[in-house]
């Protein structure tokens, strides 16, 4: 066998421009198709972290039914204290959450004394939300970074309206699940940047201020958002919680609570599987490539050489071997292409997290592209390459080995 | 026990809607240890018949046994086999592999047809190589040296197996005279210290003049054999 590589990386020697070209095409598009996974990929992983760990979560726990009315923000559907305390059990027994933070979402009316306004709050734990949300602070662009009692942060967008500052007094109104009204004063603590996607432009301030609002006597939760301890376990940890918490049935005999992944309460997730769709066909042009040119060259390659087939068959060499031979000089152009394309790769890659290239998404500005290329992804690619490689010069290989040695012989 | 038995040979090729017999009724034996010659004119069915015998090509009607084995019923597989262990070939263009040097051109039937372990394989190489006097170019390659020391090349590659029978093709056709008496002289010497037939098909009457019988083939049909005695070394 190591015979047979040697006399097929030869031959690919012989034609040396041939097999340079051919090679140097191969090695592109893998530098190209790496390229674009790791800038793709570091692209969707900053967003998807802006938006985990900025306001999502990784995880949501719902009252089922309360996501299809999400807009609403209805207090008639928010998990009752029993409910939530199963749900708190069930989430420290987890090994896998690093934390949680319930939340009591409303809408209501936000008033400065000359104008008034809507508005949709957030009532939360402070160390809970910044340990599940931990880029939080990072969007308080104004006043101290932290939710006190008695004061509120509030949306960029509403302060700029309304002319608000740090400092300001203002009256948050809002009915309770009674249907009665009622009103709190709160000095506005903090300014927030606003953020792409459900949730991005609420208000915030301490659950207990939200009870008072509300008139809760017990608290009532509207979701409670979770962190993980690692991202990739997400769907395992998701379909883990999901079954543990659909045996707890209401009176009517169905599963009390709703786990959502992150995936299915972000529109971003759109862009993440148009990203992924976008890497595959990337990945199909890819193959088309290789396919073409392994093919073009290995077709060239059984014509020029009959009548040395011819000889080679004529002398006893099995029609397997002859087979081998010109399926080895694929795997060779393919595995050639595919280390030098990988070595481009990284270079560039490293490259362009040594320029440091900004973005802006949304209303998030500068945000510094990272690609990283993974082990999965180089291997994964090479070995595409490498198949498609060999599958190419399948067919010439195979024309190659059946030839008639007489005929070849013959051949001028 | 003759190496080569024909019985009423025939090769007809369909050429479209024609039909061309290359070959029409051949019958003859060749013993071991022969060096032989076919002659005839272009179109007289020389190649044919050394394509039949080195099967690489099977005969439309006839029996043909080489080395008592009848050629005829030999799968693709087989006959490679067959070819690999049994025959030698040498032919006119010398057909060495480019890529390869003298020794590894020589070296290619043992190792990837044969397998033989690589003590064997370098002792017979490098044995071959003195005989036909290339052990000094062993390590150029094909386009460094010249037609001569190719044909000799290719003896020593049709040999380097211990065939039971070679076969040549119009071998002499690309050489001058003096080397083509060189690689004749080399044949006879292989016939001689080996046992190893030799057949050729020729034009050459350099050839002519050193083998031992000389079949004639006209039109596709064998129209005499003529006795050399054992020619000019005999």
């Amino acid at each position: 066998m190591l015979k047979l590589f040697k006399i097929a990386v030869r031959n690919l020697l012989r034609y040396k421009r041939r097999t340079l070209l051919t090679s140097s095409l191969i090695a592109i598009g893998v530098m190209f198709v790496l390229v674009f996974v790791a800038a793709s990929g570091s692209f969707k992983y900053i967003m998807i972290g802006q938006i985990t760990d900025s306001m999502l979560g990784h995880l949501q726990v719902h009252k089922r039914g309360y996501v299809a009315s999400i807009d609403s923000l209805p207090l008639t559907l928010n998990l009752s204290a029993k409910a939530v305390e199963k749900l708190k059990k069930t989430i420290e027994d987890s090994p896998e959450i690093e934390a949680y933070s319930p939340r009591i979402k409303f809408g209501g009316m936000f008033s400065n004394f000359i104008e008034t306004t809507n508005i949709r709050v957030n009532g939360v734990y402070p160390e809970n939300e910044l340990a599940t949300v931990p880029l939080f602070l990072s969007r308080i662009k104004q006043g101290e970074k932290s939710i006190k009692e008695g004061e509120i942060l509030i949306p960029e967008l509403l302060a700029n309206g309304l002319k608000i500052k740090v400092g300001d007094t203002v009256v948050v109104i809002a009915t309770n699940r009674d249907g009665s009204v009622n009103g709190k004063q709160f000095v506005v603590g903090g300014i927030i940047e606003s953020v792409t996607g459900p949730g991005g432009r609420d208000g915030y301030m301490h659950i207990k201020d939200a009870m008072e609002v509300l008139r809760m006597e017990e608290m009532e939760i509207s979701e409670v958002a979770i962190r993980l301890k690692d991202f990739d376990k997400l769907n395992a940890v998701s379909n883990r919680l999901d079954k543990m918490m659909s045996k707890e049935l209401n009176k009517q005999g169905k599963p009390i609570f709703d786990v959502r992944t992150w995936e299915k309460l972000s529109p971003f997730y759109n862009v993440a599987r148009m990203i992924d769709v976008m890497t595959l066909f990337i990945k199909l042009m890819l193959m088309a490539i290789v396919l073409v040119s392994i093919m073009n060259v290995m077709i060239m390659a059984v014509f020029e050489r009959i009548r040395e087939i011819g000889t080679i068959s004529a002398i006893g060499t099995m029609p397997k071997k002859i087979l081998s031979l010109f399926l080895i000089e694929g795997f060779s152009l393919g595995v050639f292409g595919a280390v030098v394309g990988n070595i481009l790769a990284i270079v560039i890659v490293f490259l362009i997290n040594l320029v440091k290239i900004t973005f802006n998404f949304g209303r998030q500005s500068g945000l510094v592209l990272s690609p990283s290329l993974n082990i999965d992804d180089i291997l994964l690619i090479s070995a595409i390459v490498i198949i498609v490689s060999v599958a190419a010069a399948l067919q010439p290989a195979f024309k190659a080995s059946r030839m008639e040695p007489v005929e070849a012989l013959r051949h001028v | 026990m003759s190496l080569v038995i024909a019985e009423n040979l025939t090769k007809v090729y369909g050429m479209g809607e024609i039909e061309v017999e290359a070959l029409k009724s051949v019958s003859f034996r060749i013993e071991p240890a022969s060096f032989i010659s076919f002659i005839g004119p272009s179109g007289s069915g020389k190649t044919t018949l050394l394509n039949l015998i080195g099967c690489l090509d099977k005969p439309t009607s006839g029996i043909l046994k080489v080395a008592d084995v009848n050629t005829s019923d030999l799968t693709r597989k087989k006959a490679a086999a067959f070819r690999g262990n049994n025959l030698g070939f040498i032919f006119q263009d010398f057909n060495l592999i480019p890529v390869l040097t003298v020794y590894e051109n020589v070296e290619y039937p043992l190792l990837i047809v044969q397998n033989i372990p690589a003590e064997e394989r370098k002792n017979r190489v490098i044995s071959l190589l003195k005989t036909v006097g290339m052990i000094d170019q062993k390590n150029k390659y094909p386009n460094q040296i010249s037609g001569g020391q190719k044909q000799r090349v290719a003896v020593a590659r049709a040999l380097v197996t211990n065939p039971r029978l070679v076969l040549a093709d119009e071998p002499t056709a690309n050489l001058d005279s003096k080397t083509a008496f060189m690689v004749i002289d080399i044949m006879r010497q292989m016939k001689e210290e080996f046992g190893v037939t030799f057949i050729f098909s020729t034009h050459d009457p350099k050839i002519v003049s050193e083998v031992e019988a000389v079949y004639t083939l006209q039109d596709g049909m064998l129209v005499g054999k003529s006795q050399e005695e054992g020619g000019r070394h005999a």
